[in-house]
């Protein structure tokens, strides 16, 4: 029993964390694609500045001393920090990447456009808070929850924190109001049919122009919401997303490019392929060792700790392989 | 028009480096012309797939990965314990394992022979693919693990051979390679092909970093021998030290710049005959290419192929050059991204293009951190003296400038220069 809670602990719970980060991440960088036809690989730096903007706000709330009880201060100001991103990421498009798209740019010159844009971004982070780690549980604690499993011979505890929990709430309603809005608001369908033919939605009267502001004010909120929950999950470094934006590249690309679902899709697939990856076996099998023909090695895992971030790769590969523009069918530049 | 802007262009680079030359000094100066040749044969491997071809290959971190790899092997002198003990026997039977692995797959893939098909033959591939994976583990888990340890050397050593044939062998390496990853990836377009070479270059690199028994991953390797006589042999010789590096860094400068021009003239003679005009009409519209004949997948393989060749000898030169093998100071923005911008901001699809912006971002790159560290240091006095206090942690925030200052000049590029400094120059019937 107890290794079955060891199992759910590290495979069932971490997957879901981790998948709920990469999904949200890749519903960004698939409604990007989907709408304005280039991978923006900026996005991991949109996530890292919000999760800053985030501990800036938080800083200032303590210095104000406004806390609330059972929320940590972090999600508190989340909403807030996803507006400041927003209005950051308008900024974005309109200096960087609008002069290129109205020249006609090639999708490999945006991508490279986007890659200036990470540098700066990065750079500037670094240079304002140093290269060091902050955390956003300097002052308060992190709620713990332990639930004591009541079958036989459970002496463990299922464990998570309750960042995590909120991150999962967070994750669905954001989910939710995606699905909502994509469906059932006259902006959401000009949204979808931008994404399926641009020309096609200009021509019957869609405010393209409207349709790419909104495109990066949700992209905007979304990576600060995904930057603050992986910083509150962690902690807060300056690298902090440029290690997760090639996952989230891969599961934005699973899902099928311009597809959201795919994307949530994909996010969830690759978080649980990477802790069920790296998850040691073995444990589960040592109970009934003695009902098996042959002996159980001490490790027996898929791959090794090490190779953890090649896991995304080689699902993204052979997804890829398989369906060449990922389950759900995406589109192409 | 062009060729006047590309003269323009050049001089002012040769004015740049002579006064940074003339700043820096002599050794400095000389270990920068290296260095910058070097990713100036890559950023022409680059200009080959992207601009000739049209492929979107972001896994150049892998290739120059495999190139260093490559000369460390062939060039570090024989580690003899290895080869006195168990060690090769070892590796002899995981190389028959992954013979015999792969031959499972192959059969598998074929089963239409026996008669298995459709799914499932799919199901007997997976099948195949899992055994043969058990079988490899079960037979490098232990092969890795005694050559780690004491008795097996720590690690497999090197031939000891010639660092030329280290170079040559790289690219070799890196072709083969290439061959793999094309067979694969080629059939995807775009940026699909983009995330999958990123994907199999971080696959490259964590395997790199992490098989000891191969490379000794985070131990890394040094030194490693200088195709030319280093500075301690002119030393030696009765040079002066200071002299010595300088005279050593240009040997080795001389024979990159070799390699260099015979890889420039063979590529440009390329690019003016039946198989560059070939390769850009499959670049600028593969379907009517392929509708006038041309085997579209083939060529593109060949294409892929060659530019690797011409990155695994640049990875092999500057790993040579710095004579120590680190897989884990590989990182994608140093080794992927800034050739792209090489390319890019240079002008993809002109070869001049592609070496006048290595040179360029190269230097650009490697100057931004004492610069703004003299920058940083300067307004650090100034705040000082007017009450505010000194900026803390110079050091480290100005060696983050890099990244910064390399971001604002690719910005800047592409709004002016979308097409590159030196566009390529495509000719019109008149």
């Amino acid at each position: 029993m107890n290794e079955l809670i060891f199992f759910f602990n590290n495979v069932i719970v971490a997957g879901v964390v981790l998948g709920s980060i990469y999904a949200v991440g890749a519903i960004g960088v698939t409604l990007i694609f989907g709408i304005l036809r280039f991978a923006q690989f900026a996005h991991g730096d949109m996530m890292t500045m919000g999760a800053f903007i985030a501990f800036l706000l938080m800083l200032g709330c303590q210095a104000l001393g406004i806390s609330v009880p059972f929320l940590p201060t972090g999600f508190l100001v989340l909403p807030v920090a996803m507006v400041l991103t927003a209005i950051v990421a308008l900024g974005l498009d309109k200096g960087f990447y609008a002069p290129l798209r109205k020249r006609g740019a090639r999708p490999v010159t945006m991508l490279i456009a986007s890659i200036g844009v990470t540098l700066i971004i990065q750079g500037l982070i670094r240079l304002f808070f140093g290269s060091g780690t902050s955390s956003f549980f300097e002052t308060e604690q992190k709620q713990l929850i332990r639930i004591p499993v009541p079958l036989e011979g459970g002496t463990r505890t299922i464990n998570f924190t309750q960042p995590q929990v909120l991150m999962v709430i967070c994750t669905i309603v954001a989910v939710l109001a995606l699905h909502l809005f994509l469906t059932r608001s006259r902006l959401g369908k000009a949204m979808r049919a931008m994404a399926d033919n641009a020309d096609l939605a200009q021509v019957s009267g869609i405010n393209t122009k409207l349709v790419v502001r909104v495109t990066w004010v949700i992209a905007g909120s979304l990576a600060a919401m995904a930057g603050t929950m992986l910083a509150l999950d962690v902690n807060l470094k300056p690298d902090l997303a440029f290690n997760i934006v090639l996952p989230i590249f891969a599961a934005a690309i699973v899902g099928g490019l311009g597809q959201s679902y795919g994307a949530i899709a994909g996010g969830f697939l690759i978080g649980f392929a990477e802790t069920a990856a790296i998850f040691n076996w073995s444990v589960l099998l040592r109970p009934i060792s003695g009902a098996l023909p042959f002996e159980v090695p001490t490790t027996l895992a898929v791959v090794p700790t090490e190779y953890k971030l090649t896991v995304a790769f080689v699902i993204l590969v052979v997804v890829l392989l398989w369906r060449p523009t990922g389950i759900f069918k995406g589109a192409q530049t | 028009m062009i060729a006047r802007r590309s003269l323009v262009l050049f001089a002012g680079l040769f004015v740049l480096f002579t006064a940074i030359g003339w700043v820096l000094g002599a050794a400095n100066i000389s270990l920068l012309l290296v260095q910058s040749f070097a990713y100036a044969l890559i950023a022409l491997g680059l200009n080959i797939q992207w601009g000739y071809g049209g492929l979107f290959n972001f896994g150049i971190m892998g290739m120059l990965m495999l190139g260093g790899a490559a000369v460390t092997f062939i060039s570090y002198p024989v580690n003899a314990q290895f080869w006195g003990s168990e060690g090769p026997l070892m590796l002899g039977k995981a190389l028959l394992a992954v013979l015999a692995g792969f031959a499972l797959v192959w059969g598998a893939r074929h089963a239409e022979h026996i008669g298995v098909r459709g799914r499932w033959k799919t199901v007997l591939t997976i099948l195949a693919w899992i055994v043969a994976y058990i079988i490899y583990r079960s037979q490098i888990d232990p092969a890795a693990a005694y050559i780690e340890s004491a008795a097996g050397g720590g690690w497999i050593g090197g031939l000891g051979l010639h660092p030329l044939l280290g170079w040559a062998f790289g690219g070799v390496l890196a072709a083969g390679v290439a061959y793999v990853v094309g067979k694969v990836c080629l059939g995807l377009r775009t940026d699909y092909l983009a995330i999958a070479t990123i994907g199999i270059s971080e696959i490259i690199r964590a395997l790199l970093k992490n098989m000891d028994w191969l490379t000794r991953g985070t131990l890394t390797v040094s030194p490693i021998p200088w195709p030319v006589p280093g500075p301690q042999d002119l030393q030696s010789g009765g040079v002066p030290i200071a002299d010595s590096f300088v005279y050593a860094r240009l040997g080795f400068l001389a024979l990159v710049l070799i390699v260099l021009l015979v890889a420039f003239f063979l590529i440009q003679r390329a690019y003016g005959g039946p198989w560059g005009r070939m390769m850009r009409a499959i670049r600028d519209n593969y379907i009517a290419a392929a509708s006038m004949g041309k085997n579209v997948t083939r060529r593109q393989l060949e294409v892929f192929i060659l530019g690797s060749v011409l990155m695994g000898i640049g990875g092999a030169m500057l790993v040579s050059f710095q004579q120590i093998y680190d897989p884990s100071a590989y990182q994608p923005i140093n080794h992927t991204f800034l050739i792209w911008v090489m390319v890019i901001v240079g002008g993809a699809g002109n070869n001049w293009g592609a070496v006048f912006g290595a040179l360029l971002i190269y230097v650009t790159w490697m100057l931004s951190d004492p610069v703004s560290q003299w920058l940083f240091n300067g307004i650090s006095s100034w705040s000082t003296d007017i009450g505010w206090g000194p900026i803390p942690e110079i050091q480290s925030r100005a060696s983050q400038m890099r990244v910064f200052v390399l971001g604002v000049v690719i910005t800047i590029a592409l709004r002016y220069a979308p097409r590159g400094l030196i566009p390529e120059v495509v000719k019109r019937e008149t």
